[in-house]
């Protein structure tokens, strides 16, 4: 059971300003049914400029309902300029704490904040559910590369465990665990360098038996098992000098994604575990075989 | 905590007193070595034999054929991994979508060290398919392991049916039937099955003790090694006042078999047809016809298991969620999401699992507190927008 604070409890149980304001000012949704969890926040302003109103909707656990809550609270009173200093930070802090794995709900909070803030800037023309900015990073929540590096920035997160206590990047199949890590690199710099343990690989010079041995094991473990999460699968057909030819399984083989994949995770691990000369292809012919996915 | 009406018996039961009775002199009194060279050792070696003579009747099996574990886990464990060290050759193992980790954990380690792990799917009503099963059994298959019931949704497998594909192509059969037992009745004699897990939390026995029931024949390498315990079966000193009450807590199982499949049974239909009276938008989740009496996995649209639970918890309620935050991942339950469960009615899905010290009076009070608190939490949601 989660160890929630008093002040968590006691928004869950008795949240303040629940419902949708008529005709706000501002509006804001993020989340999904689909990813557990959503908010829409409205908000009004007062003839002086500061937010007279503001209530939530919220679908989640107590974490999600008490943040969005006492966020209602918090700006009340607030000119806009003052809202947008608000972070995910402070939210937590007027909570007493979240577990770490609840992180994300305060993001949430904050996120739906500057939603409703730039659908009143824009006159509503961002519309309440803006699309995000930046490159989709975590293809299994949505979460993109911008996201991340805020809540890295925010938070001053080191890991990638943490980055997805706090937006649930990396938290599905976790495919994209190497891509937050090297935002993480860029982000923090040095200072996360130096947590670092473990050494750069060496390059190493492999016979081609060694190279393909590699090349099989990092398949099976680094790639397999996130594809194996979304119903597909990957195998590899032959390695010709430096090129890698693999076919898709399963879900995969009519992915839309899957030339994705491709690139920008299979490649990656290969050049980052086996060798940067590596380039993978798809290999087509037998992909139609139905046999050779189910069977072995 | 005041009152507590604790619907969450598939996550673990009351030790019934009967059992505390029996194990307790086990402690302080009786706490001899049994396999010690003197009879203060040797009584308490008998003690071990009747409790494995019990078990043995629950399960319609000889007391031979049952291996004393600390608990489902290790039963599970050990016939994974024993198995295939009897069968070194063979490098693929079937089991399910839908399995505990506790044997979906290991077959995914074992994946990584180059085993072929094929996992059967189930239907939108968490049904197995014994057909697929039929598809893929092959002569390098060293294992087929599938559980008895299900402990989210309480669907019941067609075991029988199972293990007779498996004896057709001789491949061991190994079922976790740590939510099965005390349920459904178990008679391995007739049976086709090679091995079953049992746990002792799960039939009002304590946490810490299980049985792994290994047919006579069936090759087996052990996977714990010490001691020559358990005819060499398992090393370890055994846990005797665990296995002495779970001979009791197996005896009171046979013997309220039928309460579990008359009496729990009528309270579970009730409290399944009051909630879905109370609350619109509600769906049960698993196969209806073929589910453990005892057990309730409903989904509630809209709204989020975690905080149902947590509202639940205020009047003392204990049932378990499929949702994501309730287990700290961020993805709904692994049963909920095989089944095809719309990630929406995963998110708000909720089990309750009742035993046989589950009242009428118990079942009434939940029945009359859910509908408000699915009503009062949909009104925070932004998806109803009657609220």
């Amino acid at each position: 059971m989660w160890d929630y604070t008093e002040q968590v409890m006691e928004h869950f149980l008795h949240p303040k300003n629940v419902g949708r304001i008529e005709n706000p000012d501002g509006i804001g949704e993020v989340g999904s049914l689909a990813c557990g969890d959503a908010l829409t926040f409205t908000f009004k302003l007062g003839p002086d400029g500061r937010i007279a109103d503001a209530k939530f909707q919220t679908f989640g656990c107590a974490s999600a309902i008490a943040s969005s809550s006492v966020l209602t609270e918090m700006v009340k009173g607030l000119t806009l300029e003052e809202a947008e200093k608000i972070t995910n930070r402070d939210i937590v802090e007027r909570l007493g704490g979240l577990p770490e794995q609840k992180m994300h709900c305060s993001v949430m909070g904050h996120e739906a904040l500057m939603a409703a803030i730039a659908n009143y800037r824009s006159k509503g023309k961002v519309p309440a559910s803006a699309p995000k900015t930046g490159r989709i990073v975590c293809t299994c929540f949505g979460v993109t590369d911008d996201e991340i590096r805020r809540v890295i920035r925010d938070n001053n997160l080191m890991t990638v465990e943490q980055v997805t206590n706090y937006c649930k990047a990396g938290g599905g199949c976790g495919g994209c665990k190497g891509q937050i890590e090297k935002l993480i690199e860029e982000v923090q710099g040095e200072k996360v360098r130096k947590l670092r343990s473990h050494p750069e690989p060496q390059p190493r010079k492999l016979t081609n038996i060694q190279k393909i041995a590699l090349i099989q094991e990092v398949l099976q473990q680094q790639v397999r098992p996130a594809m194996r999460a979304h119903g597909g699968d990957i195998e590899l057909i032959d390695v010709v000098g430096n090129r890698v030819l693999v076919a898709f399984r399963g879900m995969c083989a009519s992915c839309k994604l899957a030339d994705y994949t491709l690139k920008e995770i299979v490649e990656a691990k290969l050049h980052e575990y086996v060798s940067p000369d590596l380039t993978v292809e798809e290999e087509t012919d037998t992909a139609e075989r139905p046999a050779a996915g189910g069977e072995n | 905590m005041e009152r507590v009406i604790y619907l969450d018996n598939n996550a673990t039961t009351k030790v019934d007193d009967a059992v505390i009775e029996e194990m307790t002199p086990y402690f302080g009194q009786w706490y001899g070595n049994p396999s010690s060279m003197h009879s203060f050792g040797g009584r308490v070696a008998k003690s071990i034999q009747e409790a494995r003579g019990r078990i043995a009747e629950l399960l319609g099996c000889q007391a031979d054929e049952i291996i004393f574990t600390s608990g489902g886990t290790e039963s599970n464990n050990t016939a994974i991994h024993g198995t295939l060290a009897a069968y070194p050759r063979k490098r693929k193992i079937i089991t399910t979508r839908v399995e505990h980790p506790a044997v979906l954990s290991p077959c995914r380690q074992l994946e990584q060290q180059g085993y072929e792990i094929y996992e059967l799917s189930v239907d939108r009503q968490g049904r197995l398919n014994a057909d697929e099963l039929a598809e893929v059994l092959d002569d390098n298959t060293a294992l087929v392991s599938i559980m008895y019931a299900n402990n989210e949704t309480g669907v019941i497998f067609p075991i029988e049916e199972i293990g007779a594909l498996c004896r057709a192509r001789g491949v061991p059969f190994h079922t976790d039937a740590v939510q099965a037992v005390g349920k459904v009745p178990i008679r391995l004699k007739d049976s086709t099955i090679d091995m079953l897990s049992l746990s002792g939390h799960k039939i009002h026995a304590p946490k810490g003790i299980g049985v792994l029931f290994v047919r006579r024949g069936v090759r087996l390498v052990p996977f714990i090694l010490g001691g020559h315990q358990e005819s060499g079966r398992r090393g370890g000193t055994e846990n005797v006042p665990g296995i002495v009450g779970l001979g009791k807590a197996a005896q009171l199982a046979q013997q309220y078999l039928n309460d579990e499949n008359t009496r729990v049974r009528a309270l579970r239909d009730a409290l399944e047809a009051k909630i879905l009276a109370t609350c619109p938008d509600s769906m049960v989740n698993g196969d209806r016809r073929n589910r453990l009496p005892n057990t309730l996995n409903v989904s509630f649209e809209y709204v989020e298991g975690e905080s149902i639970l947590m509202l639940l918890n205020q009047f003392g309620i204990c049932a378990s969620s499929g949702s994501a935050c309730t287990s700290g991942s961020l993805e709904p339950s692994h049963v909920m999401r095989a089944m095809g469960v719309p990630f929406t009615a995963a998110h708000g899905s909720v089990r309750f699992s009742l035993s046989r010290f589950t009242t009428q009076e118990e079942v009434d009070f939940v029945g009359e507190k859910i509908g408000p608190i699915i009503h009062r939490l949909r009104e925070l949601s932004p998806f109803v927008k009657s609220a």
